[in-house]
């Protein structure tokens, strides 16, 4: 029997539960507890495309260090769904605890011999202490929730105190949830003692940071951007930000004197409508998402491309999912960059946000709507489910009081009536953007046909070759002007000069936190470039120049965001090592690590010290 | 097509309306459909409704998808924006241009490949929503700009110019209007602008859904003997059930009719309109009985023509989510943006 792990601060917890059977808010409520401790935790969603009866994991990584990627590995499985057991009872590291409800007796072949077992006859509590079957069911979760902390060391008080206003509104529940807390804090504290060397202390990690899903503080970024239309269809992992939005607008977006809504939400019939809804209002001025995962975008490509080409801004989020077709629908990936990136038929360009975590998906929401307006073509901002749909530690959210938005170049009726040369399709500034007018403006200017056909620089329709590429050409400049107002990559440099260097984006950035304090103690070091955007500015291009070779990290099988950096930026592909993880998981730094470790020992020590061979 | 420019010229005694327009202001591109076209004859329906119901041209957005019916928003109303999107799909975006903007009027222009086939689906959801739009449906039971083929709209057994006959059943989008709760649904034909102007006139001044069917012949395609939406079978089996006269709010009401034969419905906007009935029974408020009587009609080999159908006090997807009175794309800053302030509550719920 190896020791029982010892461990302060430094540990992962993760709950097997049963979809339905109301685990999330109890598992949350250890999370919470932990982080009113002071403790850094990354914790995360595993569930399936279900709504009751199938296993559903929630994983808790408690780190003092606080790194916020999956760890991978398991030190304390509270084993709570008899149907994955045995693949739970395995994933448990040597030495580690398996809590379970021991009320019904267990054969010994179902153990381990390697790990500690925490035994606790919850169900046995329940029935004694409650009659009502569904009280049974949740209070069993509070119960567990007692019993860990009791375990660990967290204190009870910060537990009741997150009770208390967990409950605010339906103060009644306050003091059953208490009582069946305290029940599973007194049972552990009599009857396992010692059973546990994992700890929680009290620290000062987590500071003024917030927990917060990514598709919640993309909501909110939309409410901030003044966003007042959005078009939407039901899809994991999506849903949640529409219906965030919707929340948050019920608050914010309510007109005080009236009580009528300055907001417009529409839960269309399929994405195709969602978009168009989105293109129209953007058109008519407002400023308007849709919010979707890779089906979604798969379905609105024609109307992409009527918006890149008519000059439309539109702003849509894709919480990307594990795909090819319905995919793993409730598992992540970063596989719909090249769907986004180059979206419709014919020669099109799409400007991409990538945050890393829900303080840029905020941040990103945000800007999307600037950027949008500003350039006048669709604006992806591509999160992930494990950002969009998992809470994170993350900075708190900021807004500059001086802060306007941008609603580009729209010219008004004074204009108009100041006699200025519209031109739909005219760059009168040299940055390939042209004044569009909104519908309404003036009664004998400025109106203009919108159309997805060829048309000349003063929107009437032509085939004449010449003009449809002129238009195509100054397209093309805009993307160049796109490069210079997209959020800059983030670059990293090693404590030692080195020939490598790295590239990741997105939800892998907590992983990678990690990974690279991994590799120095491996001797490993790495300049990096965290990419925030596409198209590419030009520091991608030199930070990829100024390396021999560069390791892309990426969430998908195809390496997509090579594939765009070796097309958009004419790099030769043999500088590029791919790090690739795509099994729907968060990818995890001891993957990084390893991978990344390896290829660079595989390399011969010439190449390693960059001599020419 | 003709390739003359039309001249910029106006004869100077053409008649202005209370705005001071003359028609030819409400007038748009020159069209390059085929000469004869029933939907240039739609076009010029429309100019007439909007030059003698006063409206500024600008505060019309004219919406389309894709294919000849589809053209025509460039042809009429140029100092309007005009929007022509993709194929199917323009319901969703002038739903939400309207979101965007309620003060507007809303033109939707559509086919029957449009409407009835690939965007049949948008067609039924954009009306059973209540957006307060007019939405035309040039209807001429064949595809046009692809060279003859037929649409959904087309009769079981009616024939192609090319010789086939069309076994599929067809798509009614009056009864489809019925069904899915449009609060104005009439019929016109292309062929007979007298009853069609006042329709379209109605339609602008009804606030909510407001679907015309309005059956085109199509000269090059579909004007041939075993076309069930040829000029000639449509003038043989036009069977309106009603005349209607279109009265502004602000002019003065006359009766000159006999007791039993007119009905006269007041709109929200304070407009008349006066029903002369033509079928004795028919009950353009009864939803269930105009569905019923479309239906009979039809299996006769008759094509119901007039108001079919009116709910004199509608109300629109605006009303439905409760929105502001201002147009939405009017909103300040202030007035959509929590700000600096909310942000320190905002973060503590978070923690």
């Amino acid at each position: 029997m190896p020791k029982p792990l010892a461990a302060v601060n430094d540990f992962v917890v993760k709950f097997a539960n049963v979809n339905g059977s109301g685990s999330a808010s109890a598992n949350e409520l250890f999370a919470r507890s932990i982080l009113r401790m002071g403790v850094a935790v990354a914790s995360r969603n595993i569930f399936p495309s279900n709504i009751q009866g199938l296993p559903t994991w929630y994983e808790v990584r408690v780190s003092g260090k606080g790194w916020l990627g999956r760890r991978g590995g398991v030190d304390l499985m509270v084993a709570m769904n008899p149907q994955t057991w045995d693949k739970d009872v395995a994933s448990i590291e040597p030495g580690g605890y398996l809590f379970y409800d021991s009320t019904k007796p267990m054969p010994q072949s179902k153990f381990r011999d390697d790990i500690h077992v925490i035994a606790m006859p919850l169900t046995g509590i329940c029935n004694k202490t409650y009659t009502d079957p569904r009280q049974r069911q949740l209070f069993k979760n509070i119960i567990y929730v007692g019993a860990l902390a009791a375990l660990l060391t967290i204190e009870p008080k910060v537990v009741e105190a997150l009770i208390g206003e967990q409950f605010e509104r339906k103060p009644k529940l306050i003091e059953p949830n208490v009582r069946a807390f305290r029940m599973g804090y007194d049972y552990a504290k009599a009857n396992l003692a010692k059973a546990c060397a994992l700890k929680v202390e009290k620290a000062d990690t987590v500071k003024d940071r917030i927990f917060i899903d990514g598709n919640d503080a993309a909501a909110l970024g939309c409410v901030y951007a003044g966003a007042t239309v959005a078009a939407w269809y039901p899809i994991t992992p999506s849903t949640s930000l529409a219906e965030a939005f919707g929340k948050h607008c019920r608050k914010y977006r309510v007109d005080p004197e009236t009580k009528a809504n300055r907001y417009a939400i529409v839960q269309a019939e399929d994405e195709i409508a969602a978009i168009g809804m989105v293109i129209g209002a953007a058109w008519n001025g407002a400023r308007a998402f849709t919010a979707t995962a890779g089906p979604g975008i798969s379905l609105m490509q024609e109307f992409l491309g009527l918006a890149y080409f008519a000059e439309i801004p539109a702003v849509i989020f894709d919480v990307q999912r594990g795909g090819p077709s319905t995919g793993m629908p409730t598992r992540t990936q970063q596989s719909d960059l090249l769907i986004c990136a180059y979206a419709s038929h014919g020669d099109t360009k799409h400007v991409l946000l990538l945050p890393k975590d829900p303080h840029e998906s905020f941040e990103f929401a945000a800007l999307s709507f600037d950027l949008a307006d500003r350039l006048q073509t669709p604006v992806f901002v591509l999160q992930d489910l494990d950002i969009g749909m998992n809470e994170w530690l993350c900075e708190p959210l900021s807004w500059d009081a001086r802060r306007r938005f941008d609603r580009g170049k729209v010219m008004t009726r004074d204009d108009l009536e100041a006699g200025k040369t519209f031109g739909r399709y005219l760059d009168v500034d040299g940055d390939a953007i042209a004044y569009r007018t909104l519908p309404g403006t003036h009664p004998t200017r400025g109106a203009y046909f919108t159309r997805g056909t060829s048309r000349d620089r003063f929107a009437r329709y032509t085939e004449d070759g010449g003009a449809y590429t002129d238009n195509m050409q100054r397209l093309l400049r805009k993307i160049e002007t796109a490069k210079t107002l997209v959020p800059a990559p983030v670059k990293r440099d090693a404590k030692l000069k080195t020939r490598y260097g790295a590239i990741y984006f997105g939800s892998t950035a907590a992983a990678m936190d990690e990974a690279l304090v991994d590799l120095e103690t491996r001797g490993v070091d790495l300049d990096t470039l965290r990419l925030r955007a596409f198209p590419f500015s030009e520091e991608v291009v030199e930070f990829v120049n100024a390396h021999d070779q560069i390791f892309i990290v990426e969430q998908n099988r195809d390496a997509q965001m090579r594939m765009m950096l070796v097309n958009e930026c004419a790099i030769d592909p043999a500088r590029f090592i791919s790090i690739l993880h795509y099994d729907g998981t968060p990818i995890t730094a001891r993957y990084i690590t390893n991978a990344i470790a390896e290829r660079v020992a595989s390399l011969s020590p010439a190449a390693r010290l960059g001599i020419a061979s | 097509m003709t390739y003359i420019t039309k001249p910029k010229l106006h004869h100077p005694a053409l008649p202005k309306n209370a705005l001071g327009f003359t028609r030819r202001d409400y007038e748009g591109a020159i069209s390059t459909l085929c000469a004869g076209c029933g939907h240039d004859s739609i076009s010029a329906a429309l100019i007439q409704a909007c030059f003698e119901l006063d409206i500024e041209p600008h505060r019309v957005a004219k919406l389309s998808g894709i294919g000849c019916s589809s053209k025509t928003p460039d042809y009429f109303l140029g100092n309007s924006h005009g929007f022509n999107s993709v194929h199917g799909r323009m319901p969703s975006v002038l739903t939400g241009a309207n979101l965007a903007n309620r003060e507007l009027i809303y033109l939707g222009v559509s086919g029957d490949g449009d409407s009835a086939s690939i965007g049949l689906g948008q067609f039924v959801h954009a009306v059973r929503r209540g957006v307060n739009m007019v939405y035309i449906v040039e209807n001429n039971g064949v595809y046009g700009l692809t060279k003859g083929q037929f649409s959904a709209t087309a009769d079981f057994g009616s024939k192609s110019k090319a010789g086939g006959t069309n076994n599929d059943a067809p798509i009614d989008l009056v009864g489809m209007a019925l069904l899915i709760g449009a609060t104005f649904v009439a019929r016109g034909f292309s062929g007979d602008k007298k009853q069609l102007v006042p329709l379209i006139k109605a339609a602008i001044t009804h606030k909510g859904p407001a679907v015309i069917d309005i059956i085109s012949p199509c000269v090059a395609f579909n004007n041939h003997a075993g076309s069930t939406k040829s000029f000639d079978f449509v003038r043989a089996h036009n069977e309106a059930v009603n005349r209607l006269d279109f009265i502004a709010a602000r002019a003065p009401v006359t009766v000159d009719h006999e007791p039993g034969t007119v009905e006269e419905v007041t709109q929200h906007d304070g407009s008349v309109l006066r029903l002369h009935k033509l079928a004795a029974d028919y009950d353009p408020h009864d939803r269930v009985a105009a569905a019923n009587y479309l239906h009979q009609r039809h299996a006769e080999g008759e094509v119901v023509t007039g108001l079919l159908y009116l709910d004199p006090s509608p109300s629109d997807l605006h009303d439905l989510m409760g929105t502001v009175a201002a147009p939405l794309n009017r909103l300040t800053e202030a007035e959509l943006c929590p700000g600096a302030a909310a942000m320190d509550d905002i973060n503590d719920s978070y923690r």
